[in-house]
């Protein structure tokens, strides 16, 4: 059925629209994080670049992390990259479906596998950033 | 327990201006379902109500509505879950409004077609030839898809649609991915050029939403997930092997 364009009501979607409901808002806030991953890369960034220029540099660079403003940006980056991994784990069982010996691997279980390699790997940098080496 | 319960619902017509909400009394009984209200007003309280319903039992896909602010198949949804009330019914989400409860559904008649929702054959097979074996494991493997009633409750619960009405949306993808994931099918690759796209799944940013409205339990954010997986696969195998067969 076709009516005529002019006839038909056309809600305007709000411009809070991600306020109206609690995994809207989540879902937003998961997109913003985004912004907070690509600034822990210039962070690392500026680590390599004040590394690479001598510890004069590095050791200016560990004042300016020092500053209360730098160290509140990188606590809310913080939270906000582990909002951005825990639901990018989370939402690798919908992606992925493993079949083994005739069944489904449990959507479960694929969640698990990648958390544990997350905490692998996440032990393994720490050892190396403790002196491991 | 009370005797009626209110029903906020939803009037346009477009001769009258933009929408009003009206209220009803109805009859509160323990097994009424939000359309039983609907259709009790249609025959005794104000005959110009206009809804569409039909099977009653959760199958038609006709009588979606927003039923407190959720999409919802209002056969399958009931009065008591909301009393004392009042209910508030609405005409469903994203979709442009035509009177009353009933919204206008071509957008997604025009793309539904667009993923080939029917198994597509290389070479139509001869009529003695006709029957496809399949395994209860094969069958599994696209049987929650094929649950799709083409209600559209994913689509009125998608802030990406709601923003970008060129989405192809979950439903559909959902059901490309029905047929992608049946053994009898071998159409995959020509879906491929309609959903490895950015205005299909590629537009999809996971917010779930259609998951959790299916009535049907088919996972639409699922198929879409999958079929990003796919895709990114099939591309990156296409640069590594630009020569392969697609």
């Amino acid at each position: 059925m076709t009516t005529s364009d002019a006839r038909l009501y056309r809600p305007r979607a709000s411009r809070f629209w991600w306020l109206h409901r609690r995994s809207y808002l989540l879902f937003v806030l998961r997109e913003l994080s985004s912004v907070f991953v690509a600034w822990f890369v210039v962070y690392l960034l500026l680590l390599v670049t004040s590394v690479h220029r001598g510890s004069g540099s590095y050791q200016r660079f560990l004042e300016w992390s020092g500053l209360p403003w730098v160290l509140v940006l990188n606590i809310v980056a913080l939270a906000f990259v582990l909002l951005h991994a825990i639901t990018w784990f989370n939402l690798a069982p919908k992606a992925i479906v493993v079949r083994a010996a005739g069944r489904q691997v449990p959507p479960r279980s694929v969640a698990a596998a990648h958390f544990t390699a997350w905490a692998l790997a996440s032990a393994v940098v720490a050892w190396i950033v403790l002196g491991g080496l | 327990m009370p005797d009626t319960i209110t029903l906020q619902v939803t009037r346009y017509r477009p001769e009258a201006g933009a929408p009003t909400l009206q209220e009803y009394q109805v009859p509160f009984r323990e097994e009424w379902a939000v359309l039983d209200g609907l259709n009790y007003i249609k025959d005794q309280i104000d005959g110009t109500l206009s809804f569409r319903w039909s099977c009653r039992m959760g199958i038609c896909g006709s009588c979606g509505m927003t039923v407190n602010g959720d999409p919802a198949l209002t056969c399958g949804t009931f009065l008591s879950d909301y009393a004392p009330g009042p209910v508030r019914v609405e005409p469903l989400a994203n979709f442009p409004v035509i009177r009353d409860l009933v919204v206008e559904i071509d957008d997604f008649m025009r793309k539904l077609p667009k993923v080939k929702p029917w198994l597509v054959r290389d070479e139509e097979p001869a009529v003695a030839d006709l029957e496809f074996l399949q395994t209860p494991a094969e069958l599994d493997a696209y049987k929650q898809f094929s649950m799709c009633i083409n209600c559209m409750l994913c689509y009125a619960a998608c802030p990406v649609y709601a923003i970008e009405p060129d989405f192809l949306g979950p439903a559909a993808i959902a059901l490309a991915q029905r047929y992608n994931l049946d053994s009898r099918d071998q159409g995959a690759h020509q879906r491929l050029d309609v959903l490895a796209t950015a205005d299909g799944v590629w537009a999809c940013t996971y917010v779930g939403e259609c998951t959790n409205a299916c009535p049907k339990g088919v996972d639409p954010a699922g198929a879409i997930q999958r079929y990003k997986l796919t895709a990114a696969t099939r591309t990156l195998r296409s640069f590594l092997l630009p020569r392969a067969a697609r």
